[in-house]
């Protein structure tokens, strides 16, 4: 009915976003999803980078975006549940949210009229709330539950089933879990993350929006200040606890640990989810209060580090190599045997890694006046089972953080491959 | 796609007259028709039509209501667009519909309790007709509608009238049962009367609402004072004065024609009211009946979609079915909570199923909101 379909979208701030590409053109040049030198950019400028954290990250490549990239500084994540029975409707829809996460990822409006060029009867085609912001490095990254695939009573919902990857099994109960239900799993989830979070919010409501009467949000959570680096450049952000995370990340220039750990291979189980990753996110709420009367000396032997500079107790620098085997004159282990890096480390869990891509939340305070605050963590490997199943069991059992800790929601994604062409969308090969 | 408007306003003269010379001859002719009246046997469990099938102009159905429980007697066009009803036959009663009916297929709908979908019977008028213009298509809209409000607006003024008496009894009891039955009417019109500045408020107004120049009155009044205290002993004036402002507001509500875009953004606002008051709970926060108020609200909503169907269906098909896929999902998701020949209260509906509910109520606001760019789209 509106004769202007044709393609009119215009950048919600053009000179930045053009910039953004000029850069976004050179990465993708250079290397896998271009992410890589957005992250070598990030290196030598990275308080100054107000124009590349403006700038837009490529959409498509190989891989999603939002794994490896350079970790932003601001996450909204939410869970769908699917709730049409139609499998063209379904698929209509991952189309219509891929067209609008490439237009969005690249500083444009949701929908091709755009927030104010429509006619004044209808509802705009974009929220809004995004106008004149740059594209703020955000990246969206989609997954699929294991429910998408079965629904409780084992039924096959879109012609699917047979094509769920054994990794998606269902993630066991941990010791210790008080696991919300409401809060948790989801038929289909979005990772949204960007540097500004009006830029994150605003994706994850256009994307909601679209998705009416095909999916209805199930949850979703904000985050803000990155847990963990994903690059070597990134310096390590400190939690809610007040302590570095994720010095021993997997990290995007490991070529090799990313082949071992991130990315699904050929040959692992179906070969749609090949070049995919899969995606646990498990909210932990902290019991701040608590944690904030113990003593540094007990925090330290908890998390196995020091406060301030972040290395391993008994070494001097962040990044020296950890001791699991050093002693004190008295004969104790220097990092205790309950703490949390030693129960975390490779060397304890087989030699698996994760790569890890959390967020901090404070979602007010709680009815008791105490701080409602944690982390998300989100994490992504090549194969839940052999990584983060184990390496979670082995922290469920023994970690002395768990006092202080409660995981209150879990989710476990299979995030596809990248979407590499114009008519190809989210999942495509999942559908074929 | 469309011709300028200047042409199409003279096309709608020339397609009027083209219908009513379809229709077969005057209006009495047509009601005096060979055969008489068509007679409607409604009881609680049939509704026999004495035809199926009619020659296309104005009809008189009779409706015979020989059940226990109220009734209404509707004729549809495709998707439930109204072509003429009447509302409120209580047991024992006769009315009669005069209706305007060109060649097409159509149904016969009895509801006994005023509630679902009817029961229904097929009807096909037989003769020719020109297909509308888009235009007359919008103009046909705001004359269907008209005939909606004007049902519902006395439906509105005699339940009301009933409750009002029974408050002013002193029967609690009966008030209470009264109250979701009056307010059905009042919900299903809503944005219409939503137009007449201080009445709405008067009538309608919460108790967070009030402020010194519009004090707490209204049903939301009375609902308080019968489900808190049950002490109604001096709620007559207020009684009183809900009758005298709902016969206001009736009267000025059938004699609004509301346009086409203003059809399509009441249609939303009715599913804005389900999804901000009811849903929540806070409109009828003393009584819990917000289910009723829900349901109306969805049947005003449908209503008003179904009075611009013939000039959706011209211009965006697509959207038609999907609106009408919104509305049965709606009916399926609200028919869990039938209660007899009401609803179950808000307060005993679970989270989930109040999500599931919110859910349906946005998968058909959606689409919804897009049918006021279609209509005004040149």
């Amino acid at each position: 009915m509106v004769e202007n379909m044709s393609d009119s979208t215009v950048s919600r701030r053009r000179a930045i976003a053009l910039a953004g590409v000029g850069v976004a053109g050179v990465a993708g040049a250079a290397a896998l999803g271009g992410a890589l030198v957005r992250g070598a950019v990030d290196e030598h400028d990275e308080q100054a980078s107000g124009a590349t954290a403006a700038g837009a990250v490529p959409f498509t490549g190989a891989n999603q975006a939002g794994i490896i990239t350079p970790a932003q500084d601001r996450l909204h994540f939410v869970a769908f549940d699917v709730v049409t029975k139609d499998r063209a409707r379904l698929i209509q829809m991952l189309k219509d949210w891929t067209a609008a996460a490439q237009r969005m990822t690249n500083g444009q409006d949701a929908g091709p009229v755009g927030a104010t060029a429509g006619i004044l009867e209808a509802p705009p085609d974009d929220t809004g709330e995004a106008i004149g912001l740059p594209a703020s490095g955000l990246t969206l990254t989609v997954g699929f539950g294991p429910t998408l695939f079965r629904d409780a009573s084992g039924r096959d919902r879109f012609g699917i089933a047979d094509k769920k990857p054994a990794a998606l099994a269902d993630l066991p109960q941990f010791p210790g879990d008080t696991i919300d239900a409401n809060i948790s799993n989801g038929d289909i989830c979005v990772q949204a993350c960007a540097n500004d979070p009006q830029v994150a919010v605003h994706a994850i409501r256009n994307l909601a929006r679209i998705g009416i009467g095909v999916v209805a949000v199930r949850w979703s959570q904000l985050g803000f200040g990155r847990t963990s680096s994903t690059t070597q450049a990134q310096a390590t952000p400190r939690n809610l606890f007040g302590f570095k995370d994720g010095t021993a990340n997997l990290k995007a220039e490991e070529t090799q640990a990313i082949h071992d750990y991130l990315w699904v291979q050929d040959g692992d189980g179906p070969a749609w989810m090949t070049g995919g990753s899969y995606m646990v996110t498990r909210k932990i709420r902290m019991l701040i209060e608590s944690w904030d009367r113990t003593s540094l000396g007990e925090q330290e032997d908890i998390i196995g580090r020091v406060k301030g500079t972040g290395a391993a107790v008994g070494q001097a620098n962040e990044f020296d190599e950890i001791d699991l085997t050093a002693k004190t004159a008295d004969g104790e282990p220097v990092i205790k045997v309950d703490a949390h890096v030693r129960l975390a480390h490779p060397t304890v869990n087989g030699g698996v890694k994760l790569l890890r891509r959390g967020y901090n939340f404070v979602d007010g305070s709680d009815g008791l006046g105490r701080l409602n605050a944690g982390l998300f963590f989100i994490a992504y490997q090549r194969d839940p089972r052999k990584q983060f199943v184990p390496i979670q069991l082995n922290l469920a059992r023994h970690d002395a953080m768990n006092e202080y800790v409660r995981h209150v929601s879990t989710g476990l994604f299979a995030c596809p491959p990248g979407v590499t062409s114009a008519g190809d969308y989210w999942g495509s090969a999942l559908f074929a | 796609m469309r011709t300028p408007r200047l042409v199409t306003l003279v096309a709608v003269g020339a397609v009027s007259g083209a219908l009513a010379a379809c229709s077969g001859g005057s209006d009495d002719t047509a009601a005096a028709g060979p055969d008489g009246p068509i007679t409607v046997k409604a009881t609680d469990t049939a509704c026999e039509v004495s035809k199926s099938t009619l020659n296309a102009g104005t009809h008189v159905f009779a409706v015979t209501n020989s059940g226990a429980k109220v009734t209404e007697f509707y004729v549809y066009a495709t998707g439930d667009r109204v072509m003429g009803e009447v509302e409120n036959i209580t047991p024992g009663l006769s009315r009669e519909l005069r209706v305007e009916l060109p060649a097409g297929t159509y149904q016969t709908a009895c509801k006994p309790g005023m509630i679902g979908t009817g029961i229904r019977a097929a009807l096909t008028v037989s003769g020719s007709s020109a297909p509308l213009t888009e235009d007359a298509a919008l103009q046909q809209a705001s004359e269907s509608y008209t005939r909606y409000i004007t049902s519902q607006s006395e439906a509105l003024e005699q339940k009301t009238a009933d409750f009002v008496a029974a408050v002013k009894a002193g029967d609690v009891q009966k008030s209470k049962d009264l109250f979701p039955v009056a307010r059905t009417y009042y919900e299903r019109i809503e944005p219409v009367a939503e137009i007449f500045g201080d009445l709405d408020p008067k009538i309608d107004g919460r108790e967070d609402g009030a402020t010194k120049e519009l004090p707490f009155t209204g049903f939301h009044k009375l609902e308080k004072d019968l489900w808190t205290t049950g002490d109604i002993s001096k709620d007559g004036p207020i009684a009183d004065q809900l009758l005298t402002d709902v016969k206001a507001i009736a009267a000025k509500a059938k004699a609004e024609k509301l346009s086409p875009l203003q059809l399509a953004n009441g249609a939303k606002e009715l599913l804005d009211e389900v999804a901000n008051g009811k849903i929540t709970g806070e409109e009828d926060r003393y009584s819990h009946t917000d289910l009723w108020d829900f349901a109306a609200n969805v049947d005003g909503s449908q209503a008003a979609v179904a009075a611009l169907r013939p000039a959706l269906e011209q211009r965006d098909p697509a959207l038609v079915k999907q609106i009408d896929e919104g509305f049965t999902n709606v009916d399926a998701e609200l028919a869990k909570y039938r209660d007899g020949d009401g609803w179950k209260l808000w307060n005993t509906l679970t989270e989930a199923q109040l999500k599931g509910l919110s859910d349906a109520i946005n998968t058909l606001a959606e689409p919804i909101s897009k049918i006021a760019g279609v209509i005004a789209a040149k």
